[in-house]
């Protein structure tokens, strides 16, 4: 099991009823009101040192959206980002601009996530350099070159661009240079799936040797459940932009409470033929709402096999049932 | 592709440096593979180098006047008179080289300034968008509205008759396709996920424009460059052509076509300089063309 | 129903099959020699990663190539030659007696036609109904692929339907006239997981009741172990094991199939700590290495692998491999 900080440090993470909203359509001139998206609508979590938090959900559920929101790179409609006991949303365009030497990201795309005009050397330095703008240039390398082999790249491709490599070494450059300044938080976006099966593998071993030598917090953003378990230390849910359920890896995976949680995990295939065929399915019903129209009440209800009218008229609050276990369903406990 | 791992080799860090291949590099590989291309940049260096480098060849001076070849004398290889002379006795080749000295000129200060005013603008207006880009496009809609045949008589009538004036008028214009175009490359550029991750590196906008936008812009600059260049000489020749340009006894390939066009009926090598400047549009398409080719990344 | 010809005759046969490109930097191989059958009624799955060529055949098979692309080998459905025929020739067995959906239901579908349409006129050639007939038939399908109020939705456009949905229709398209053989190229690799666990439930509810044979095509194990048959793995452009499938997922022969299973996280066992991983990069097909194409990548590589391409040969019955080890 990887290892986290012990339950007692202070959170390096804590994100309060988190909303992002999108506007859609209207103008500059038009007085018509124009449609919100509520990509991210109250999201509460915390991240502890060290720990990774798996995101999982599929289309629509604003994963994506809220990583980015915790970096700040989108705008957020309401609730706060406490990094390190400083809420983000006071801080100055300068003063975030530091902080981004602490958090960092890598993207789903990875070739899309490198300039192809500069070199994989530059590419990992930047984040380096734009801090430490006078660092030597012969410093500035060996840094560069070490952090290659750490990250399983061979440090005399230095000079190459990015379309000179493949997939899997396009994901371990944006790594490499995600990881040169030592962030404590990394958010990764769909990492892995982009690549090849064999090569998720390799990469998200590699996250977890990183995560294990230096110590920085994970938020790991995935559709593939089978992924996140691996490399996860809790697991949350979402839909919709909610969250439907949180708890420890492997009591979300032995008991998960929230009906979307249990559709969720059932529909993954088994690569195995005779489990795979005898398995009982929890099958849902229809397709995801448009988020634009949200359903009242639980935005679940009208795929959830358990809805009651009760779903239709309150929306369920995200209760803790167990150590570190949240659900928001108002019919979690029953069968 | 690499495809050996840190795992087979010894000592990775001292291992040599292998190099990389750039996209400009791939791009000047299939540039040069261009052979219409190649051989008009070659023609266009010839025509470069023997109208800058007239000075230096020992030739007569375009304005030494010969009244043995008046008046307009045809071609003689062995006078040396190689386009023969003009009504004025004037050798029409050293005066066809020192006009292209004009036309040229025209054609890198058009360059210049569209790569240096054109270029910033467009990367500036496109990424910091909102208000600051609508003001800053709606000053190029301004300067686009002004007619530009107009802008210049009123120049030559105010300041007189100088090349400097054509010079500026067209600068003054040529910048404003090009911040266009590079405004609607960074709009594309502005969503894609190596920009987000300048962004998220803590990068400051003016590096993320020099480092990240622009350099990814210069594909489509370079080819608008190339075929911007036949444009504007074409523009300097017609102003010249129409008296606006430049004064005796300076001349520009417009206003030799001018003379040349008066007098075709009885001496038509006159209009030779105007197959040279054809020959100068010609090849510059073509060069325009292989970059195209050059940079487009289908094969990638 | 479909014809019923001869019986016995394998509803596919690839004999030799090799597909290659020409690029500006070379000849790229992605089909190197495939040789299968897909019997009536039968599901093979082909599974494979980027660059495996398990796409490029069924392409080569439906005459889909792209322009720089050219086909070798034989290709029979039902005993009739279909490979290098003329459109004329090959557009009666296509779509009609042989149909594919892929992975980006736009593929199939025209955003300028409403479904309707697109559906009617399928009908109305190729099996000469008159057009109320053809609506009634082509409703009573997308009720069948469970679109809801299929009667009111009929003379929709496609953009105006969900992601889930579109990939319904396209389904429904493909089985309009009730074809022998459905080829999917990773119908449900760009949908929600939840939404494919509903899809490939209904293809294969749809599969036993038009009695269709079916190839699979696609990277994920778990959904070829739900609904396979038979296996094919492909690597470098070959065939490197074929197999029923619970043997194959039981008892592996190739080191490529026993690394793509062990890398593959599963759900219902319990973890280790490290994911197995197969060390490497998939092969450059434009410089496919002499030998076998996974040597570089196998733990078991031996002398003769790097000069002797391993043959696909019988190993059991139904299962073959293509590797120069005795057993895994």
């Amino acid at each position: 099991m990887p290892s986290a900080g012990p339950v007692g440090t202070a959170p390096l993470l804590s994100v309060q009823d988190l909303k992002v909203h999108f506007h859609i359509g209207g103008g500059l001139l038009t007085r018509r009101r124009a449609a919100v998206l509520k990509a991210v609508d109250g999201v509460t979590f915390d991240l502890r040192p060290g720990e990774t938090l798996g995101l999982v959900g599929e289309s629509g559920c604003g994963k994506s959206t809220l990583g980015r929101a915790v970096l700040r790179l989108l705008p957020t409609a309401a609730g706060r980002v406490v990094w390190l006991g400083q809420d983000l949303a006071q801080l100055s365009h300068e003063a975030m601009r530091q902080k981004r030497q602490q958090m960092q990201i890598v993207f789903q795309d990875p070739l899309a996530a490198l300039n192809p005009r500069m070199t994989v050397g530059d590419i990992i330095a930047e984040p380096m350099k734009t801090f430490q703008p006078n660092l030597p240039a012969a410093e500035a390398k060996k840094r560069v070159q070490e952090m290659m082999a750490k990250v399983g790249l061979l440090p005399n491709q230095i000079n190459r661009y990015p379309h000179e490599f493949s997939g899997g070494q396009c994901q371990r450059i944006g790594i490499a240079r995600a990881m040169i300044n030592s962030p404590q938080l990394i958010v990764c976006d769909e990492p892995v799936s982009a690549l090849d099966v064999s090569i998720q593998a390799q990469i998200v071993n590699l996250l977890m040797d990183l995560q294990r030598d230096m110590g920085m917090a994970l938020i790991f953003i995935s559709h593939n459940l089978s992924v996140v378990r691996h490399i996860s230390h809790r697991i949350m849910v979402l839909y919709l932009g909610r969250v439907a359920e949180l708890a420890d890896r492997d009591e979300l995976y032995r008991n998960p409470r929230h009906p979307y949680t249990q559709a969720l995990i059932s529909a993954v295939p088994i690569p195995d033929p005779d489990v795979e065929r005898n398995r009982r399915r929890v099958m849902l019903t229809g397709d995801l709402p448009s988020p634009l129209k949200p359903p009242s009440g639980c935005t679940f209800r009208t795929r959830c096999p358990k809805a009651t009218p009760l779903c239709a008229s309150e929306v369920p609050p995200l209760e803790t049932i167990g150590r570190g276990h949240e659900v928001a369903c108002h019919h979690w406990n029953t069968p | 592709m690499a495809d050996v791992t840190v795992r087979d080799i010894p000592s990775p860090i001292a291992a040599k440096e292998v190099a990389g291949r750039s996209l400009w590099s791939d791009a000047r590989r299939r540039f040069l593979q261009n052979h219409a291309a190649v051989v008009s940049l070659t023609i266009l260096i010839i025509i470069a180098a023997l109208s800058f480098g007239a000075p230096f060849l020992g030739l007569r001076d375009q304005d030494d006047v010969n009244y043995d070849m008046m008046p307009a004398a045809p071609p003689d290889f062995a006078t040396g008179y190689f386009f023969g002379s003009d009504a004025n006795g004037r050798d029409l080749f050293v005066r066809t080289l020192y006009g292209g000295q004009v036309s040229l000129t025209v054609g890198a200060v058009a360059t210049l300034v569209s790569l240096l005013i054109g270029v910033a603008w467009g990367a500036t207006a496109g990424f910091i968008g909102g208000r600051v880009d609508g003001a800053m496009m709606r000053i190029v809609d301004i300067f686009y509205s002004i007619p530009f045949i107009f802008f210049v008589i009123l120049l030559t009538v105010v300041f007189g008759h100088d090349i400097i004036l054509i010079y500026l008028a067209i600068g003054a214009v040529s910048w404003l396709d090009m911040a266009r175009i590079v405004r609607g490359q960074t709009l594309s550029l502005k969503r894609k996920e190596f920009i987000e991750a300048a962004h998220a590196s803590g990068v400051s906008t003016f590096n993320i424009v020099r480092r990240h936008i622009i350099p990814n812009c210069l594909g489509p600059v370079v080819i608008y460059v190339t075929l911007t260049v036949p444009t504007v000489i074409l523009t300097e020749s017609f102003l010249s052509f129409l008296g606006m340009g430049v004064q005796e006894p300076q001349s520009s390939w417009g206003t030799l076509i001018s003379e040349g066009a008066r007098s075709m009926e009885i001496s038509p090598w006159g209009l030779l300089p105007g197959i040279v400047l054809a020959l100068t549009l010609l090849c510059l398409n073509f060069v325009g063309d292989g970059m195209r080719d050059a940079l487009d990344p289908k094969d990638r | 129903m479909a014809a019923i010809a001869n019986a016995d005759l394998p509803v596919l046969d690839v004999s030799g099959l090799e597909t290659t490109f020409s690029t500006p930097e070379g000849e790229v191989k992605a089909v190197n020699g495939v040789s299968f059958q897909v019997r009536a009624g039968e599901a093979v799955g082909i599974v494979g990663e980027s660059g495996s060529g398990k796409s490029q055949i069924f392409m080569s098979i439906m005459g889909l190539l792209a322009s720089n692309g050219r086909a070798r080998g034989s290709v029979k459905f039902k005993g009739t030659e279909i490979l290098g025929q003329p459109p004329s020739k090959l557009n009666k067995i296509r779509g009609v007696r042989m149909s594919m959906i892929f992975q980006d239901p736009m593929t199939s579908l025209n955003p300028y036609l409403t479904v309707a349409r697109q559906m009617t006129e399928v009908l109305v050639e190729h099996k000469g109904m008159s057009m109320a007939e053809a609506r009634k038939a082509s409703i009573a399908l997308l009720d069948r692929v469970q679109i809801p109020e299929a009667a009111q939705r009929f003379d929709m456009y496609p953009h105006e339907f969900s992601g889930g949905m579109r990939q319904r229709v396209m389904i429904a398209m493909a089985l309009l006239c009730q074809p022998e053989l459905l080829i999917a190229d990773e119908p449900t690799t760009a949908l929600d997981v939840t939404v494919q666990a509903q899809i490939l439930d209904l293809v294969a509810g749809l599969r036993r009741d038009f009695n269709m044979a079916l190839t699979l095509i696609t990277h994920d194990m778990g959904v070829i172990a739900g609904m396979c048959d038979r296996v094919m793995v492909m690597y470098g452009g070959r065939v490197v094991e074929a197999a029923p499938a619970g043997k194959l997922f039981h008892d592996p022969q190739h080191p490529y199939s026993a690394g793509l299973l062990r890398s593959m996280p599963r759900l219902d066992e319990t973890m280790h700590d490290r994911l197995t991983t197969i060390a490497g990069q998939p092969p450059n097909l434009q410089r496919l290495p002499s030998g076998c194409a996974f040597r570089d990548r196998c733990d078991y590589r031996m002398e003769i692998c790097a000069t002797e391409l391993p043959p696909l040969r019988g190993i059991a019955p139904e299962r073959s491999k293509a590797c120069h080890l005795q057993a895994l």
